[in-house]
């Protein structure tokens, strides 16, 4: 014997975007708040220690701004000329920056004068970072060199002139405190070992480099040039290992986030694309106002910066994680009466009774089972059914069609009612997924009240709605159809191939019912 | 064919069917016993009143057996001449039934008449003594009913009611006025009786139960009505008590009236099929339904479902053809409404019922529900594609679902639902059946009305929390100059595609769905279409409207050979090169086994059947049997069965008809004898053939001695477990049978010793003895023989020996 079987609720597939884990984590970001800065954004340095401040480098000053605050902490203003990558120590407490004039600065972060002063670029310096054993700085400069510099004594170690062009950008790695990494305009990423007189190895972006980045292993080496992000297996010798190209124009900043899963990077195309390291597929995506110069995660992944080329800052900070505590103030059963019962074992000669399991329908089911057509109807024209899940209203709507009974249901209401089904049937009639079945109702219905139209004011209003909205759609269609139909010629002219029958059958198929329906 | 059946005690249940009784147990739901000996159709059984043991049974072949139904035995058989069309044994005539005849001299009239049966002895009588009780009554054994204690009968016929007395030999008529209304008319369907009261229950045309009382007046009679069905109530049954009144009809919901009132009532809803026999066991513990899908249904007193016997289900229409099931090798059909059945033919026995719609089934006459129309099995049976489809002048609705084989809950599971996969009815489904088990390579290819043939693909989803990594999407739309499409088949590599469109055959690469050629013969559109396998794969196979049977090359892109034959199914054997094609000729179905190579026919059956085979399958077997006979020996791999339009399935035998019934008399009374469906065995026409006989003589005989061992063990494994004797009286016999095999098995090894040494040592046993005698008697042609034997090789040998052997039992005879 068969039990009663539930309607089906069809499910249609989400058209657009799919919603992931890292979907919802990362519309879990606040709204931006955006902080105006003197000049192009160029770079933003998170400090590594808590409280977790971070350095932006605009124009001729280096500002300094708290977790929350909207205005600069600190600033370091002592620049004739443009300041340059402003990047902070390991232990947060120095704060390096080179310059337009080419010289380069050591700041402390309590002090505001500099501690140290770096000269030997001849032109701007664009990049400038601490090596890890902290006691050490490289730079990279327009003169095509780039240098290794003592603290203590202030003077250059040593200075390599391998690079053909402007170099812009760089990175130390963590792991070996002799290596560091430059990129330059000559379409090349170098590698450097302090202990040797040359670079060890070269790798061809195929595109002035605009960003590198080390990953926290070093193994793994992410270049950004052109269009291009491009990752590389050091240890294999610099081997391409995946090369992506998913913004359209250049690429100008990468950042890791803090556990490495993922990968940033910002564009002039004022995009911010986050991938994940393992598939390299995008993940996700951010549209911002104007061009990216600059991009930083902060170390917990509380806050993304990031400055723009019209000297905006934009920072969104991490909704705070929803307490579940809300949830848990009901108060549960003890764990006594929890677990009552339920820990005993029927012995042998114990008769278990097993109690058959219930199921539970909804309510439009219930009333299906009894053969209560209206009711059922009605029970899916509740609000929060018709508005939340008007699948489930159409379905219902099919079931009874399907029984042959929806004629009998949709008769004998009164305005009020009316008024309902016609509000949600010009509503929906136009949604693809439920027009054949709305079609059919909004046939019936003009059916059954077409004697009494005229007598009420609402009433007709609504049966002029869903006239006005289905004429829309007609037209819709028309327009849908030119366009198929140049875009047909263009195919024909392209290829010999044919292939777009198809698409035209359907869209002729859906103006013809909705045709129909109107005339009736 | 279904009939009346009564439940005898709470054990057995009794049911007619076809030319059988059929006895089941209610325990296991098998069938233990089978009971023939009627030449046509049983039309009603009923329990003997004086002895619960026995049954009484009429046929339309004019008699009336009495049956011990523990034993499976025939007591007596009454002859009486005419038809009889139904049959009666109230309690409280002693030595008389009632059986319904036609009215001798009149067309579609019946009588009601007493046959009185005499006690002599002796096992054939005749019963001639009739008496007529009721005239004009009604076929439909339905529609009379035995009063309480006898004292009356009564029969209703369209709007009339007669009650017969048979004290007082009164005949009361009453009528209800015919009223057409929206629901049908009022005619009267089935009439019950109350078991302890003066009340007569009647059911209508129109839904509504009549409780009649007072019917010993003619105007001063009154009757209640009870309605709740909608539509005809199909039978009615009184509790044996009688203080409850259970009916049934096409809603398939059982309906208890408590105390005959109209506000008390209970229901049993969702009973699968429409309600056709309602009958309660003697003891009133039991009542059981037998429904129109053939299926009984058996329920507790307290209205609960209990169990259920379930046959092959024919439906009106096979929409899905007959489509085997590689994994099970079951015959797969449609079942019940939306439901797929699968169907093992070798134990007659549905194995289980897919429910693809997963839709309330509506039961209500002139409703057009969605129903499955296609089912297509991927390769291994991993994969199932069905096809659903609503029939419905406004909006019809078409689904196509893929199925696919869940390992761990052993059936299949929904994996991906396409509405709307054409804009117009399917014709055809295919997969690509690949050997290799390469998932990617598996292809749907689906034809439609709508001039579009579409080919599916499984596409894997990426994303790796979503719920099933495989989905399927269209891959690619083909048509061709807007015609229909038809017919759809890969070929046995599944490189190439075959689609009909209409009057054109067109023939598709299925790697860059490339148009190569086409062929076409006109005039008359393309029937079906198939490639030949293995040595013939180069060959493609059509039918044609217009009679024409095709084959054309696909290497030189010509046609090969066409015939002239109107080609009704044509199947392919997937095991071998051979193709079967039956034809309809002047009201006779004729068969034609074919290679493609070869345009001669290498079997022809002729009159195959009377009635217009619809649909055809080849089933694998499970081992390939021996066939000698050369024109059998395209059977070896596979069996056909056919399904003509009458739901009649039908298979093809390759034994004789004698053969058949010595060694396996038993199979073939189990497979004879299919409720409802009569598995009508084609019983090969072909005479055994005596000198193949001879050449396999040894052959046949060791085949012989095995199956005459057998019957014990088989017995023992194919009888239910309740009603065997205890295991220690059975085990003696068990190992006995077994002893034998293996006696034999060692006078062979040991007949291989005999013959080397011309000694024995070791066996004792009768049956070795007489081996050993028999050697030393003939000795002389023993040793002429073990001459030649050296020269000949091993299995030669064997069959001499067996040939000796057999000489030696000839010789004994004397």
């Amino acid at each position: 014997m068969a039990t009663y079987k539930p309607v089906v609720v069809p499910a249609f597939p989400k058209l657009g975007e799919k919603i992931t884990q890292d979907t919802l984590y990362w519309r879990g970001y606040k709204t931006p708040v955006q902080i105006k800065e003197f000049g192009a954004v160029n770079k933003i340095d998170f400090s590594p220690v808590p409280p977790y401040n971070y350095a932006v480098t605009a124009s001729s000053r280096i500002h300094i701004y708290g977790r929350y605050s909207q205005e600069p902490i600190k600033t370091f203003s002592r620049f004739k000329d443009a300041a340059y990558c402003a990047t902070y120590r390991d232990d947060g407490n120095l704060l390096v920056a080179g310059s337009e004039e080419g010289s380069i600065r050591l700041f402390d972060i309590s002090g505001r004068a500099p501690l140290r002063q770096f000269d030997g670029h001849t032109k701007a310096v664009h990049v400038v970072g601490f090596l890890s054993d902290k006691y050490r700085i490289f730079s990279g400069g327009d003169d095509y060199s780039s240098s290794l510099w003592d603290i203590p004594s202030a003077t250059e170690i040593v200075s390599y002139s391998e690079h053909t062009d402007y170099v812009r950008c760089g990175c130390a790695s963590k792991v070996n405190a002799d290596v560091f990494i430059t990129g330059s305009y000559d379409h090349t990423v170098k590698l450097f070992d302090a202990r040797t007189k040359s670079s060890v190895m070269t790798i061809e972006h195929g595109q002035p480099v605009e960003s590198v980045l080390l990953f926290p292993s070093g193994g793994l080496l992410v270049s950004a040039g052109g269009r291009y992000v491009k990752v590389w297996d050091v240890l294999k010798g610099g081997q391409l290992l995946v090369s992506l190209k998913n913004h359209h124009k250049t690429v100008t900043c990468l950042c890791l986030n803090s556990s490495g899963q993922r990968l940033l990077s910002g564009s002039l195309d004022r995009h911010v694309k986050i991938y994940s390291t393992t598939s390299y597929k995008i993940v996700h995506s951010f549209n911002y106002a104007t061009s990216i110069l600059s991009l930083a995660m902060s170390p917990q992944d509380e806050t993304i910066v990031v400055g723009m080329t019209n000297g905006v800052l934009n920072v969104k900070h991490r909704k705070p994680e929803e307490s579940k505590e809300k949830s848990g103030k009901k108060r549960q059963p003890t764990y006594r009466t929890y677990v009552k019962g339920r820990t005993y074992m029927p012995k042998q000669e114990d008769f278990c009774v097993s109690k058959p399991v219930k199921r539970v329908l909804r309510k439009y089911d219930k009333l299906l089972k009894s053969f209560q057509s209206s009711k059922a109807l009605d029970a899916v024209l509740e609000p929060p059914i018709r508005l939340y899940t008007p699948e489930v209203t159409v379905a219902v709507m099919q079931e009874l069609h399907r029984r042959g009974t929806l004629r009998s249901a949709l008769a004998g209401r009164d305005e009020k009612q009316i008024n309902l089904l016609l509000t949600f049937v010009a509503r929906r009639v136009i949604e693809p997924r439920f027009t054949p079945v709305l079609v059919t109702v909004a046939d019936m219905i003009t059916d059954i009240y077409q004697p009494v139209v005229g007598q009420s004011a609402i009433v007709d209003r609504q049966f002029l709605r869903l006239q006005e909205a289905v004429g829309k759609e007609i037209d819709y269609q028309e327009e849908l159809l030119e366009v198929l139909g140049m875009m047909d010629t263009l195919f024909a002219t392209f290829t010999t191939k044919k292939s777009t029958y198809l698409e035209e059958n359907q869209s002729n198929g859906l103006t013809e019912t909705i045709e129909t329906n109107r005339n009736n | 064919r279904g009939n009346a059946f009564p439940l005898s005690s709470s054990r057995y249940l009794l049911c007619a069917s076809g030319d059988f009784v059929k006895m089941y147990s209610l325990a296991t739901e098998e069938t233990l016993r089978l009971m023939g000996g009627h030449a046509d159709l049983v039309t009603g059984i009923q329990l003997n009143p004086h002895n619960r043991m026995q049954l009484y049974s009429s046929s339309l072949d004019g008699s009336i057996k009495l049956w011990d139904f523990m034993d499976g035995i025939p007591i007596k058989t009454f002859t009486v001449g005419s038809k009889l069309l139904a049959l009666y044994t109230p309690a409280s005539f002693e030595d008389s039934v009632f059986a319904v005849i036609p009215k001798s001299g009149e067309r579609d009239t019946f009588q009601l008449v007493s046959i009185k049966l005499t006690k002599a002895a002796g096992q054939d009588l005749e019963a001639k003594e009739l008496s007529v009780v009721l005239d004009d009554v009604d076929v439909s054994p339905k529609r009379i009913a035995f009063g309480r204690e006898g004292e009356y009968v009564a029969s209703v016929k369209e709007v009339n009611l007669q009650v017969y007395f048979f004290k007082r030999k009164q005949l009361n008529r009453f009528s209800v006025s015919a009223v057409k209304t929206k629901s049908g008319n009022n005619h009267f369907t089935c009439i019950a009786c109350h078991p302890k009261e003066d009340c007569i229950a009647t059911g209508h045309a129109d839904g509504k139960i009549r409780l009649w009382r007072n019917f010993y007046h003619k105007k001063e009679y009154t009757f209640s009505t009870l309605h709740w069905h909608h539509d005809a109530v199909m039978d009615l049954a009184f509790s044996i008590e009688g203080t409850n009144l259970l009916s049934g009809g096409v809603e398939s919901v059982l309906v208890l009236w408590h105390n005959e009132s109209d506000c008390q009532k209970d229901f049993l809803p969702r009973l699968g099929s429409a309600i056709e026999y309602i009958s309660m066991s003697p003891d009133g513990a039991l009542c059981c339904t037998l429904h129109t899908d053939n299926r009984i249904t058996i329920i507790n007193s307290n209205l609960r479902f209990s169990k259920s016997i379930q046959g092959l289900i024919k439906s009106t229409d096979v929409k899905t053809g007959l489509v085997v099931d590689p994994r099970t090798k079951a015959l797969v059909l449609n079942g019940e409404p939306g439901h797929l059945q699968f169907y093992c033919l070798q134990s007659d026995q549905q194995l289980f019922s897919l429910d693809i719609v997963q839709r309330q089934y509506i039961h209500q006459a002139g409703l057009s529900q969605a129903d499955l129309v296609k089912v297509a099995f991927g390769a291994q049976g991993k994969w199932l594609a069905t096809v659903e489809e609503r029939e419905d002048v406004t909006d019809p609705e078409l689904q196509l679902k893929l199925w696919c084989y869940d390992d761990k809950t052993q059936s299949f599971k929904l994996n991906t639902r396409i509405n709307m996969p054409h804009d117009g009815h399917i014709t055809d489904l295919c997969f690509r059946d690949m050997d290799e088990s390469e998932e990617d390579s598996l292809i749907l290819v689906t034809a439609g009305r709508d001039c579009v043939f579409k080919v599916w693909v499984m596409v894997e989803d990426t994303d790796p929390d979503a719920q099933q990594s495989v989905s399927w999407s269209c891959d690619f739309v083909g048509s061709y100059h807007n015609y229909q499409a038809t017919n759809c088949c890969f070929s046995e590599d599944g490189s190439l595609l075959a689609v009909s469109f209409e009057e054109t055959v067109t023939v598709w690469d299925s790697v860059t769905w490339d148009l190569k050629c086409t062929f076409c013969h006109p005039p008359g559109k393309i029937r079906s279409i198939c490639f030949g396998r293995l040595t013939c794969s180069k060959y493609l196979i059509g039918a044609t409207d217009y009679g024409f049977l095709c084959c054309w090359n696909l290497l030189t892109c010509a046609l090969e050979w066409s015939a002239y034959l109107n080609v009704l199914v044509l199947q392919p054997d997937p095991l071998s090169e051979h193709i079967a094609a039956v034809s309809w000729l002047s009201k006779e179905s004729s068969l034609f086994v074919f290679k493609p190579n070869e345009p001669r026919p290498i079997y022809i059956q002729r009159n195959l059947c009377k009635e217009k085979i619809q649909l055809a399958a080849f089933v694998p077997r499970d081992e390939p049997e021996t066939i000698g006979s050369e024109k059998h020996c395209w059977l070896r791999r596979s069996q056909l069965f056919f399904l003509t339009d009458m739901q009649e399935l039908m298979t093809l035998s390759t034994k004789s008809l004698e053969e058949r019934l010595t060694a396996s008399s038993k199979q073939l009374a189990v497979e004879e004898s299919l409720p409802m469906t009569p598995f009508s065995l084609l019983l090969g026409k072909h005479r055994h053939q005596q000198s193949q006989e001879d050449l396999d003589l040894g052959k046949l005989v060791a085949h012989n001695t095995h199956e005459q061992d057998s019957p014990a063990v088989k017995e023992l494994l194919h009888t239910p477990a309740h009603v065997l004797p205890s295991a220690s009286f059975l085990c003696p016999v068990f190992i006995n049978s077994l002893l034998i095999s293996k006696n034999n098995k060692s006078a062979e090894e040991v007949d291989d010793e005999v013959e080397m040494e011309s000694e024995k040592t070791e066996d004792d046993s009768d049956e070795e003895r007489d081996v050993t005698e028999m050697e030393q008697e003939d000795t002389n042609p023993m040793e002429l023989l073990g001459e030649v034997t050296y020269k000949l090789s091993k299995s030669q040998e064997k069959e001499l020996r067996k040939i000796r052997k057999m000489d030696y039992s000839w010789i004994s005879a004397f």
